[in-house]
């Protein structure tokens, strides 16, 4: 009830929306693609970064600062690399930990409830591998489907993943497109006039 | 020849308990009954060794006055307040039925009233030494029938000061005009038993405190045996009992921080005047008057035994003592006490009772003394099938000593680990042998007791025997493994953690068999080392990851050396094998974590 009419008044004072993009990749520094995506939105108004493995080497998740961090957002964007078909492991404990019954879902839990969710991915593996004929045997989407009910069950609106393919063969100038469209995206989403 | 009597006096009496005690306690009568056996020997009717047997029976009573200081000591406040009903109610339905009971008989059989009522008050009291020996040895302190003995024990203790105070009255109640005298000893007493309270709430501790500081660990002796004999005196001066004051001590300073420093110097002490004492018990037994008249007079003393232990056990039921138990609880006060030896020489002093009474009821007490342990005896045999321990039976609760945890040293490094098991609600005993550490930790709520950890008696005391973790975090590295060496051969099953100096003394505490141990800088170096990674630029993930990995095989090079440590050469060509055996690990690590393509880290 509180965040539809919070809605309303965003639409119609027309504010900038708020995101919060959940990082995971265990060894950034060591990444390509996911690193150079995450640097075009770091310090963009609106636009909040959790990046889990930097600030839980250990897997100690501070819950209710995760928590705090959600609330805020309109739209959560989780971005990682698939590894085997999934996400790192820190998501799987982050979902574990943070998305709690009475908060997140269940017997009023409806603190995400008509928020936004999108998962902003990026696979090894061509595109035509992740079909029922390809190597993979099913499409990414089908590969999602666990974090894609989880969104569901917490009330959000799933929207279609961010993805990108066979990331070991793409140039400087691809990985660089495609994390100009990332931000494109994400700065539109806000709704902030870009004043430059 | 002073000197050289008094040393073969001593010969004597070690001789006769070193000889006599283990004896009667293979033949199981217990220590109590050895020394009783072994006073009677070398005493004026036995070999005659030891003719001087008054003085040595004063001066050994000083062993039950240091009994009922370390029984004070074990005791606190609040436990003695909760036994009040069993102190006064059962107590006083036992001295008064006894006493009536006994006195009655003695009518009977001819004695004239006075006499027969000091006869019936001495003969009820019940001997707290022999009776608390017995529950120890039973390990049933904390049980029912050892709460309602040791309550009873009490409130005789306590009804021994009006005895005192009105018997004198009694001696001269012929020429009786002085009703003034009747106050001023009562004022007395209630004086000096207000000051050893407020002395000992606020006094004792800044003292102990000056004392434990010098850390000459004979001073603080001195002064724990100095404050025992002082309590005694002023207690003596106002006409009471010794033994209550010392007790009322004891209760004070059961709270404190120094009470298992207090046990442990006072025991050996208390141990060895009680042995004395008993001795001295069995010489005073006046054979001569014994075998003039044997029959009558051990069948008096059986009446009187036998008066006791019906009283007793009856009530027993009416406390609701369990039925297995209350054997034990009829048996075990049915004999005669030390105090009556003393009521009776007073009577005697005072004219309030004849001499040939006084002498007849001292055999018949000592002789009771003798009967306790075979009643005992034969209880267990005969009748009580689970004589092992009664203990079992019962669900009890575990006395608060009995934590599992024991933490030795309470500094930087004690305290952490403390604090951990604490917010986890672990119980744990504190020991530390500096009093500026127990001094400040104390305002914050702990349980903390001063005393050197490595001496092996204290740890007995603080539960070494029960605990089910010993940690050992003191800072002396020579002392962490002298306590290791004494843990491992007096408490066996007694799992260490023990804080590491530094390498080479983890591997001795290693070598020693220790499972546990921490290097005390190790862990604290490892992360800061990692930070330093982080600032240089890898990730904490990783940074977390490359130390992790870098401890695991420190832990590994460390469980392949220190089996050669001793041998020098051959550990420092070890050591530089292993520093370049981790090099080419981390290196072919490295090829591993990190595969040619970077691009498939996504």
């Amino acid at each position: 009830m509180v965040s539809l009419l919070k809605k309303l008044m965003i639409q119609l004072m027309e504010q900038d929306k708020n995101i919060l993009i959940v990082y995971a990749h265990p060894f950034s520094e060591k990444s390509r693609v996911n690193r150079t995506m995450i640097e075009r939105v770091t310090d963009t108004p609106h636009i909040k970064i959790s990046n889990l493995y930097e600030k839980y080497p250990d897997f100690h998740i501070d819950v209710k600062k995760e928590q705090e961090l959600l609330l805020e957002a309109d739209l959560i964007v989780l971005h990682h690399p698939i590894y085997w078909f999934s996400s790192p492991a820190i998501i799987k404990e982050w979902i574990f930990v943070v998305l709690l019954y009475g908060f997140a879902h269940g017997e009023g839990g409806d603190a995400l409830r008509g928020k936004q969710f999108m998962l902003a991915v990026s696979a090894a593996g061509v595109e035509e591998s992740y079909s029922q004929k390809g190597f993979n045997n099913f499409t990414l989407e089908e590969f999602l489907r666990p974090i894609e009910q989880t969104a569901k069950v917490c009330g959000m609106h799933y929207k279609d993943p961010f993805k990108i393919f066979g990331t070991p063969h793409l140039t400087k100038g691809q990985i660089d497109a495609h994390a100009n469209e990332y931000k494109n995206f994400l700065v539109s989403f806000t709704g902030h006039k870009i004043t430059k | 020849m002073e000197g050289s009597s008094f040393l073969f006096n001593a010969l004597v009496y070690l001789s006769a308990a070193v000889v006599a005690v283990p004896l009667s306690k293979k033949a199981g009568l217990g220590a109590v009954l050895g020394y009783l056996i072994a006073g009677m020997l070398i005493g004026p009717w036995g070999l005659s060794l030891i003719t001087e047997v008054e003085d040595i029976l004063h001066f050994s009573e000083f062993g039950v006055v240091l009994l009922l200081f370390l029984i004070g000591l074990e005791l606190n406040p609040s436990r003695l307040w909760k036994l009040k009903k069993k102190i006064f109610g059962m107590g006083g339905l036992q001295l008064t039925s006894s006493a009536l009971a006994i006195g009655g008989l003695g009518i009977l059989v001819g004695v004239d009233v006075k006499s027969a009522v000091i006869a019936g008050l001495g003969l009820s009291l019940s001997s707290t030494a022999m009776a608390l020996q017995m529950i120890k040895e039973r390990n049933l302190f904390n049980t029912s029938s050892g709460d309602s003995a040791f309550s009873i024990l009490l409130f005789q203790d306590i009804a021994v000061i009006p005895m005192m105070v009105v018997l004198p009255l009694i001696g001269v109640a012929d020429s009786l005009h002085e009703s003034s005298s009747v106050f001023i000893p009562v004022l007395k007493g209630v004086g000096v038993i207000v000051a050893i309270i407020v002395g000992g709430r606020f006094l004792l501790r800044p003292v102990f405190r000056i004392i434990a500081d010098t850390n000459i660990r004979e001073i603080f002796t001195a002064f724990s045996l100095l404050l025992v004999i002082g309590i005694g005196l002023l207690m003596q001066a106002a006409g009471l009992s010794m033994a209550l004051g010392t007790f009322l001590a004891g209760v004070i300073l059961s709270g404190s921080e120094y009470r298992h420093e207090l046990e442990i110097d006072i025991e050996p002490f208390k141990g060895l005047l009680l042995g004395l004492f008993f001795i001295s018990v069995g010489m005073s037994v006046n054979f001569g008057l014994f075998f003039e008249n044997p029959f009558p007079i051990i069948a008096l003393m059986f009446s009187f035994v036998l008066i006791k232990a019906l009283a007793l056990s009856g009530i027993g039921k009416l406390f609701k003592i369990p039925k297995q138990e209350n054997a034990f609880f009829s048996l075990v006060l049915s004999q005669g006490g030390e105090f009556a030896f003393v009521l009776f020489a007073i009577s005697s002093a005072v004219g309030a009772l004849p001499s040939k009474y006084s002498e007849l009821l001292t055999v018949m007490v000592a002789l009771s003394m003798v009967t306790t342990p075979l009643l005992m005896l034969l209880n267990d045999r005969f009748f009580n099938r689970n004589s092992e321990n009664p203990r079992t039976n019962q669900d009890e609760k575990i006395d608060e000593a009995e934590n599992p945890v024991i933490i030795a040293g309470f500094g930087r490094f004690g305290q952490v680990i403390a604090r951990l098991l604490h917010s986890n609600r672990i119980g744990t005993t504190i020991l530390d042998h500096n009093p500026n550490n127990i001094e400040m930790v104390r305002k914050f709520g702990y349980k903390v007791f001063y005393g050197d950890a490595s001496r092996v008696d204290l740890l007995r005391t603080a539960g070494a025997e029960k605990a089910t973790l010993l940690i050992l975090a003191t800072d002396d590295r020579d002392a962490l493994t002298e306590t290791v060496k004494n843990v491992k051969k007096y408490f066996p099953n007694l799992t260490i953690l023990c804080r590491a100096a530094d390498r080479i003394h983890a591997y001795e505490l290693a070598a020693l068999g220790v499972e546990h141990f921490t290097q005390e800088t190790y862990q604290s170096s490892l992360s800061l080392g990692e930070k330093a990674l982080t600032q240089l630029g890898f990730g904490n993930y990783e940074a977390k990851k490359l130390t992790n990995m870098f401890q695991k095989y420190d832990m590994e090079t460390f469980q392949k050396h220190y089996r050669f440590h001793k041998d020098e050469v051959k550990h420092i060509s070890l050591v530089k094998e292993a520093r370049k055996e981790l090099e080419e690990i981390f290196e072919s690590d490295e090829k591993e974590f990190n595969s040619e393509k970077d691009a498939s880290w996504g």
